[in-house]
């Protein structure tokens, strides 16, 4: 046990006294920048997409453009991130004659890739409205975006907030890849800290103390979302 | 005012509306019967075009809205309808559910105008006194459109005596106040018609009376209705004109009176006898 005890005291020695805590403060940053941009940009991307796969199909319009969404969702689905992160940072950006950060690589990525999984989620959503829903819209004049926007999507969203809830906390953990393209996250941090200090027990074990309370704290906030969002379906 | 001409449907192999014509005119009340199956929702659907029919011609204040392509949307805001399972929009709060489209419309429209006077102004400079082209009164601002709307909603509401419950949620009315207020939401866009698919059918019995009675209010007003319905007495008091539809096709048609004092068809009358 007393070598335990010295581990620690090698670590807090590196974390405080040697600034490790600025390290990781930004490894905190850069991972919840990563994951917070990355599910912004990918409900974006979900809803148009699951949006589009739910466009009564008699026009080659719609037609094209969901054919073009079955192969954006098949991709981002069947390949794993860090292939995409390596993809985008070692091929997307070369061709196009482009320079970004790790982290801006990152923010790409994640928000395609969370985008195709949103785009899945969101169409379970959009089924699970009652149909009349749209009917009463479209029948008072409304177009099918219009209604959409106004009264679809929002049911649709209160119904999927959940899962929505879960691609977060799986966007936080998957972070943890992001070193490939050299973005300095959370791994980063506490692996300057564990090579520093020829000692990797400790910090690998805090740092997934830090995840899981990551995750305890953003389960609680969509606790807190739920409970307000179903007030409309409360009988009083 | 709706001419139906020769109206088809099919959907994929199977044809449920065989040639149905029929003429409306302004303040008619229709009741349409017919058996389960028939094509009464189908029929009732292809006349605002929430299924697009696959033949013939629906005329609507002049213009064929059978054919693609019409804007149906503008069309649909003169065509109320009624559904069996009220479909009001469980986001939204009575009133919203009541001001949503007329609120959006008109801002809409309000966007058009703005934007059309914006590029006839630019226009304009370039045109001589002739020419000029004439810019569209914009009057109201969406603040103004918003109050406006929210007062006739109001007093919609207050017309059903529901003004108490305007800001509240659908799900804690009940059915016979959801289809009361599901009715005064189409009547808040002044449509020329309304379209009600079997408007009592999710209803307790308790229910049904204070929903006819403001459909009968209606009538009284001079608004033209058509309604799929299996109330009977309704539609003997109610109706000027009576249709049964069985396969898709108008197999009798008449004033109450005649319909369901003397009638001709064989299927009509074993209809009748089951369901009177
Ligand atoms: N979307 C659809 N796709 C395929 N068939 C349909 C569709 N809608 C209706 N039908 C078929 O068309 C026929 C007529 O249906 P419709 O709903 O118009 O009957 P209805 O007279 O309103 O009956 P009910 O009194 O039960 O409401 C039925 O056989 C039905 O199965
Ligand atoms: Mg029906």
């Amino acid at each position: 046990m007393g070598n335990f005890s010295q581990k620690i005291d090698k670590f807090i020695e590196i974390f405080v006294n040697q600034n490790g805590y600025v390290r990781v403060l930004e490894g905190l940053r850069n991972t919840l920048t990563i994951a917070v941009l990355g599910l912004i940009i990918g409900i974006l991307i979900g809803t148009l997409i699951a949006t589009v796969r739910v466009i009564p199909k008699y026009k080659l319009l719609p037609r094209v453009l969901n054919g073009f969404c079955s192969f954006y969702v098949g991709f981002f689905r069947g390949t794993p991130m860090v292939v995409q992160l390596l993809l985008f940072y070692f091929v997307a950006l070369p061709l196009a004659g482009r320079h970004m950060t790790g982290v801006q690589v990152a923010i790409c990525v994640f928000g395609l890739n969370s985008g195709a999984y949103i785009s899945e989620i969101m169409r379970s959503g959009i089924l699970s409205v009652d149909p009349g829903q749209m009917e009463a819209g479209r029948a008072v004049g409304l177009n099918f975006g219009t209604t959409m926007m106004k009264v679809v999507l929002p049911q649709a969203v209160k119904n999927i907030l959940p899962t929505l809830g879960n691609e977060f906390i799986t966007l936080v953990k998957e972070t943890s890849v992001v070193s490939f393209v050299g973005a300095a996250d959370l791994y980063v941090a506490f692996n300057y800290i564990g090579s520093n200090s020829y000692e990797f027990m400790v910090p690998y074990l805090v740092m997934a103390l830090i995840y899981i309370l990551l995750v305890l704290i953003i389960s609680a906030g969509i606790k807190i979302m739920e409970r307000s969002l179903r007030k409309s379906d409360r009988r009083h | 005012m709706i001419d139906v001409i020769n109206l088809e449907k099919h959907f994929g192999g199977t044809q449920v509306l065989r040639g149905i014509s029929v003429k409306i005119e302004k303040g008619d009340i229709v009741v349409v019967i017919g058996p389960s199956g028939s094509g009464k929702s189908t029929f009732l659907r292809c006349l605002n075009c929430m299924e697009d029919p696959t033949g013939g011609q629906i005329i609507f204040n002049g213009v064929d809205i059978a054919d693609q392509r019409v804007d149906i949307n503008v069309h649909r805001r003169h065509m109320g309808m009624v559904f069996q399972h009220f479909n009001l929009f469980n986001n939204k709060t009575v009133i919203e559910n009541i001001m949503l489209a007329p609120v959006h419309l008109r801002c809409q429209d309000l966007r058009r105008a703005k934007r059309s006077n914006f590029f006839n102004r630019i226009g304009n400079v370039f045109r001589k006194g002739e020419q000029k082209k004439e810019l569209l009164p914009v009057t109201a601002g969406k603040a103004e459109i918003r109050r406006e709307a929210r007062e006739e909603a109001l007093s919609l509401l207050k017309r059903i005596g529901l003004e108490d419950k305007a800001d509240v949620y659908p799900a804690t009315l009940s059915g016979g106040q959801k289809q009361r207020v599901a009715i005064v939401r189409s009547l808040a866009m002044n449509p020329d018609v309304i379209l009600f698919d079997e408007p009592t059918s999710a209803l307790d019995p308790e229910m049904v009376g204070e929903v006819l009675d403001l459909m009968k209010a209606l009538a009284r007003e001079g608004m033209t209705m058509i309604i799929v319905t299996h109330e009977m007495g309704f539609a003997r008091e109610v109706a000027n004109k009576v249709l049964f539809i069985d396969e898709g096709q108008i197999l009798e048609s008449g004033s109450p009176e005649e319909f369901f004092g003397n009638p001709k068809n064989p299927r009509l009358k074993e209809f009748l006898s089951k369901v009177l």
